[in-house]
């Protein structure tokens, strides 16, 4: 007891010292832990699709072909699919969420505030399985019976909404993806909206504007680089999302322009051919999709860290 | 302080010797197809009961049991596909066939019930091609007169994942219609051809999608048409009759094929003749190394198998699969018999 009074001896900073450097190594082994883990990913996933990378070259990407008997395969519908059903998703969850997030904040009474939020934090906690099976089994009939058939007479002179509607397809799979990325989107967006300060929220309302201008004049703009976080942030889920459009994409290798049709998504063919495919071609060919799955992932990662480093500056600087 | 450090010592003694104790009592593990998995579970759990040997089977899919098994990281593999005799020959693996199973077209048109819609396989091939794509087309009117068939467009319903179910049904349609074979062939996974296709994960997925969507056509195991409830079609035979998928239909198939000249038991049981062979029928087969290491453990599973045979028939009818006929059994056996070895000597009997 006594010796804590004491001034520390030289032996007892020794030791800290040590143990300082210990944890450093430590903490510097972790951090070096997730390059490492994406690098070994990266060089693994290369690897094992070069098989099929020399096989098919380039063509891979560009070549709607997928057929298993004759050994010809190509990413372009994976990837087309992948690409329309986030695109959908997007254009739906991003605005929805915008404005979810903005009621919440700005309109709502506390206690509405409070319920809704838990209850958005919620829908981010479903497991994606659970969107996938109320989808194949609730969402899709809907949208077989009612919503599909009044866009094919109401919309029907457009190619987006031609063919027999089967209820599952390109268009349930992009709905379905927006459910799920909505909260993550809407959490975010509310947290961003709530650190505009008071002040210039009331300073605007006093200078006669109104709640919409409120919104994309004062908040938006304000809280941008949060917000473009939180769209990229779904946007990153959505790209990689697997059980949930296995369920409801109708997981046919064709480009179609319609939203009625059957399509697939780079996740939904790995999960539904990994398990059976025996050829070493066929297996590399998969792998390779996960390669170009991995480096669109990547590339919207990179994009997102260039769109804030660009707006960053004319947008917050001007308020 | 010591004392507690004894203890500890002398808990994880006792911990690991009992792993040890345990790993004497015999298992053998198999790892395959997941057609069968409901049954050889079941199988297993049964026989675990009454000798004690623990049977644990894998259901990771037909391509990875090959896998496995060639890796030699499990005693048994079990697949849906037959393998040609070349590989088997070059892996030094002999295969056999456990029980047969049959894949039932099943259709979602109004007004039409089970057992009622009339097809040929060429018809059927016609259809998965996208060249028939309404239920009224004069081909499926003239098969069927008396029903009334609507206008309505037909939509495929695949599997989506790779299967077995798909490598038999393939193979029925390459038999049956030349088209199919220089367009699609036969596969675990094809290019599905007609435009107005979807494809299902799973029987499961197969057949809820051909229940959601009217005017579907789907091909699902015997056991999930039968359990579904659904409206399944009948296919004209080789002999030329229209016959019902069932248990004695696939049976007849299993029977009237050719076992003796088939070597290393490659036999599709597709369009077998026999006035009531179901056309589209396929065993699925255990695969095992002619030169196993483990006397003791080879002759416990082929022990296994046997019982199988013997004493599993009832419980395979239960769960809708096809035991194997008898006179096909002795084949088996006598093939055990002549190529399971170990240390040069047979195992069986």
């Amino acid at each position: 007891m006594a010796d804590l009074a004491l001034p520390e001896t030289p032996a007892k900073t020794q030791t800290r010292r040590q143990g300082d450097v210990i944890f450093r190594w430590l903490s510097r082994g972790c951090a070096f832990l997730v390059p490492a883990l994406i690098g070994g990913i990266f060089l693994a996933l290369l690897l094992y699709s070069l098989p099929a990378i020399k096989k098919f070259g380039v063509g891979f990407l560009m070549s709607p072909e997928w057929n298993p008997v004759t050994q010809e395969f190509g990413a372009a519908s994976s990837i087309f699919g992948t690409i329309v059903s986030t695109l959908i998703a997007m254009l739906l969850a991003v605005p929805l969420s915008l404005a979810i997030a903005f009621f919440l904040v700005e309109l709502a009474p506390p206690a509405v505030s409070r319920v809704v939020s838990t209850l958005i934090e919620l829908l981010a906690a479903i497991p994606s399985i659970i969107y996938g099976m109320w989808g194949l089994f609730v969402f899709a009939p809907f949208l077989q019976a009612d919503v599909q058939p009044f866009l094919a007479s109401t919309l029907g002179f457009l190619p987006l909404f031609q063919g027999p509607p089967m209820g599952i397809g390109m268009m349930s799979a992009g709905i379905i993806l927006a459910f799920m990325i909505l909260p993550f989107i809407c959490a975010v967006a509310r947290d961003v909206f709530l650190l505009v300060p008071r002040t210039i929220r009331e300073s605007a309302f006093g200078m006669g504007a109104t709640t919409w201008e409120v919104m994309y004049k004062v908040m938006i703009p304000y809280g941008l680089v949060g917000l473009i976080g939180a769209v990229f942030l779904g946007l990153g889920r959505a790209l990689g999302e697997t059980m949930a459009i296995t369920f409801v994409i109708g997981n046919s290798h064709r480009i179609s322009s319609s939203l009625f049709a059957a399509g697939n998504s780079i996740a939904s063919t790995l999960a539904n051919e990994f398990a059976e495919a025996t050829e070493p071609l066929y297996v590399s060919s998969l792998i390779a999709l996960g390669l170009v799955l991995f480096l669109i992932t990547y590339l919207v990662q990179i994009l997102a860290q260039f769109l804030l480093r660009r707006l960053y500056r004319p947008w917050s600087v001007g308020l | 302080m010591q004392q507690a450090k004894w203890l500890t010592f002398a808990a994880i003694a006792c911990i690991a010797l009992t792993g040890v104790a345990q790993g004497q009592t015999l298992s053998i593990n198999g790892a395959g197809a997941t057609f069968p998995y409901p049954l050889y579970s079941q199988w297993a759990h049964k026989y675990h009961e009454l000798t004690k040997v623990k049977v644990n089977y894998q259901s990771i899919g037909s391509g990875g049991g090959i896998a496995q098994i060639k890796a030699k990281t499990v005693d048994f593999g079990a697949s849906d596909e037959p393998l040609k005799l070349e590989e088997l020959d070059q892996a030094g693996l002999i295969q056999f066939p456990m029980v047969v199973g049959g894949v039932v077209p099943v259709i979602n048109v109004p007004g039409i019930g089970p057992g009622q819609l009339r097809l040929t396989g060429e018809i059927l091939a016609q259809i998965f091609l996208g060249k028939i794509t309404k239920w009224n087309d004069p081909a499926l009117k003239n098969l069927n007169p008396g029903l009334n068939l609507p206008d309505l467009n037909i939509t495929i319903v695949h599997r989506a994942d790779g299967s077995g179910t798909t490598w038999l049904f393939t193979h029925y349609l390459t038999l049956s219609s030349r088209e199919w074979q220089e367009k699609v062939g036969t596969g675990k996974s094809v290019k599905w051809p007609a435009a107005n296709s979807v494809g299902g994960k799973g029987n499961e997925g197969v057949a809820s999608y051909v229940k959601k969507v009217g005017g579907a056509i789907g091909y699902v195991e015997y056991a999930y048409a039968l359990q579904t409830q659904m409206s399944f079609a009948l296919l004209k035979n080789k002999a030329g009759n229209f016959v019902t998928p069932n248990i004695e239909s696939f049976q007849a198939a299993t029977a009237n094929a050719d076992w003796q000249k088939a070597p290393g038991y490659y036999l599709v049981l597709n369009d077998q003749p026999g006035d009531k062979s179901w056309p589209i029928t396929g065993a699925t087969y255990i695969l095992m190394y002619k030169q196993q290491a483990d006397a003791a453990k080879a002759q416990a599973m082929l022990k296994f198998f046997e019982w199988c045979y013997r004493h599993g028939a009832e419980m395979a009818q239960k769960l809708d699969y096809v035991p194997l006929p008898p006179k096909v059994v002795e084949l088996v056996k006598a093939t055990w018999a002549k190529e399971i070895k170990a240390d040069g000597k047979p195992v069986w009997p």
